[in-house]
């Protein structure tokens, strides 16, 4: 089987500090990736270099492209694993747009902020093409149902929700255009518990039943048991461990990852 | 299905001053399809540890774990995953999961990521439950706020909802009372008939006699240093 991303070597100097160093890993499609790591570990540098957010100092992003259907397939005849840091930028950006999406830990800088509740998941529609307004207000008001947001609140502005609407809004206005690769910054991050909980049962039901594969990048090690097959841990800009994730969380192995573990406070 | 051969570990705690402890040493043990074996051993001998190595949350340093055609200790992540999906179940003694989520779907939940359709694997969950007396008007709830015993039939369910070629029961019985755990028995006796391989902690010494037909004295398996 083809990865669907192939990471090869990534690294990222800011200056004479390190980002993060020489990362390499396979994810196959349906799996759920973890970045676990202390604040500075290099996690959001990784999954920004990945994203195509940042560009990379060294290192390959190979993503495993589809080809285009119907008229667009005329003239693309290159899919397959493409490198993403080198592929030029409206390529990069139609990727964003319609395989990826990006799940920022903050709602507010994933979201349109003036734009109403339908208007931000329609407009990931029509960057793809779509225009017929009654078809993407169905699947807006479809999409704001299965991230449980009451379809009376569409024509609302995001400003009027609380955080944990927000953040479903963000999830729905990323998934809708059907995408094969997730990634999440800190997802459940700033949420109360209550709502965590709620976000997380949501995001795995839409895992399993797209068959998404995501990248997560967290430092809530609750988190990553409950939604990640595998996790790597980071440190200090890099992998020091990486395997299963209850492997890797009731057996660790590397120093720095028991001390992460064992620091973990007891409910 | 479940051959162990030469499996050793050690944990290395770097940050207690790198103490080496070394629990398993050459441990070897094969389970035939049809046949349940009781880990059995003084408190602290392994058994659990050997438990989890065979699930693969514990790493196992030496040796090989074969559990059908699948080894293992050499098996990259994404392989035991699809190992636990179709082979391998495991009833821990602990229930962890998603707060929120209805018992119903949490024990519906190993056929839904086997691909089962919804209502066909919330109509397994229905029935399993109902043989476990769990009543019904407890399915539409999280299990967080359950009693133990409760939570460990439910955990229960779970394991025997899809018919695993090999399972591992860590203290099934305990905390049951003698009506559910008669039901437990059954249908660790049923998973025997349709021929799962099957690896048990049981502190209870009769329902150990009931259902195993060997017992190995994981005390066998500690290194000679640490006694």
């Amino acid at each position: 089987m083809t990865p669907l991303l192939s990471v090869q070597g990534i690294t990222k100097h800011y200056g004479t500090h390190i980002g993060c160093a020489d990362v390499s890993f396979d994810l196959y499609p349906g799996e759920v990736m973890g970045i676990v790591g202390e604040s500075g570990s290099g996690k959001s540098t990784l999954l920004n270099c990945m994203a195509g957010h940042l560009a990379p100092d060294a290192g390959r992003v190979m993503f495993d492209t589809r080809k285009p259907s119907g008229d667009d397939a005329a003239g693309h005849d290159t899919y397959g694993p493409r490198d993403t840091v080198t592929m030029s930028e409206p390529e990069r950006r139609m990727l964003s747009r319609t395989d990826w999406a990006f799940v920022h830990q903050h709602a507010r800088d994933g979201l349109r902020m003036g734009v109403s509740a339908g208007g931000n998941v329609g407009e990931r529609l029509m960057a793809v093409g779509a225009r017929h307004y009654a078809s993407i207000r169905d699947q807006a008001t479809d999409w704001l149902g299965r991230v449980e947001i009451d379809a009376g609140r569409i024509d609302d502005r995001p400003t009027t929700f609380s955080g944990g609407m927000q953040q479903r809004l963000q999830i729905a206005r990323n998934l809708v255009t059907g995408p094969r690769l997730v990634f999440m910054d800190e997802p459940t991050g700033g949420l109360d518990v209550s709502v965590q909980a709620r976000l997380l049962d949501l995001l795995r039901g839409l895992v399993r039943d797209m068959g998404l594969s995501a990248i997560i990048v967290t430092h809530d090690l609750a988190v990553v048991r409950l939604l990640a097959d595998r996790i790597m841990v980071m440190k200090s800009g890099r992998v020091v461990e990486s395997g299963l994730t209850d492997q890797v969380l009731d057996d660790p192995q590397h120093a720095y990852s028991q001390l992460l573990v064992s620091s973990v406070l007891q409910v | 299905m479940i051959t162990l051969k030469d499996v050793s570990k050690t944990f290395t705690l770097h940050n207690q001053g790198s103490a080496v402890i070394a629990v398993i040493d050459k441990a070897n043990l094969t389970v035939a399809p049809g046949e349940c074996v009781a880990l059995t051993g003084a408190s602290g001998a392994g058994k659990s540890t050997l438990m989890r190595m065979i699930y693969g949350n514990y790493l196992t340093q030496s040796g090989s774990i074969r559990i059908g055609d699948v080894d293992l200790v050499q098996a990259q992540p994404r392989d035991v995953i699809a190992l636990r999906r179709v082979k391998l179940g495991y009833v821990s003694q602990f229930l962890r999961v998603v707060p929120r989520v209805p018992t119903l779907d949490v024990v519906a939940e190993p056929l839904r990521a086997l691909g089962m359709p919804a209502p066909d694997a919330q109509d397994r969950a229905r029935a399993l439950l109902t043989q476990l007396n769990i009543p019904q008007r407890l399915w539409g709830l999280s299990p967080t706020t359950f009693s133990g015993g409760e939570q460990q039939r439910v955990n229960i369910a779970r394991g025997f909802a899809h018919p695993y070629p090999a399972l591992l029961l860590d203290e099934p019985t305990a905390s049951l009372d003698p009506h559910n755990r008669e039901i437990v028995l059954s249908l660790i006796a049923d998973a025997k008939a349709r021929g799962a391989a099957i690896i048990g902690i049981f502190h209870d010494a009769e329902a150990r006699e009931r259902v195993c037909d060997r017992e190995i004295d994981v005390g066998a398996f500690t290194p000679q240093a640490v006694v």
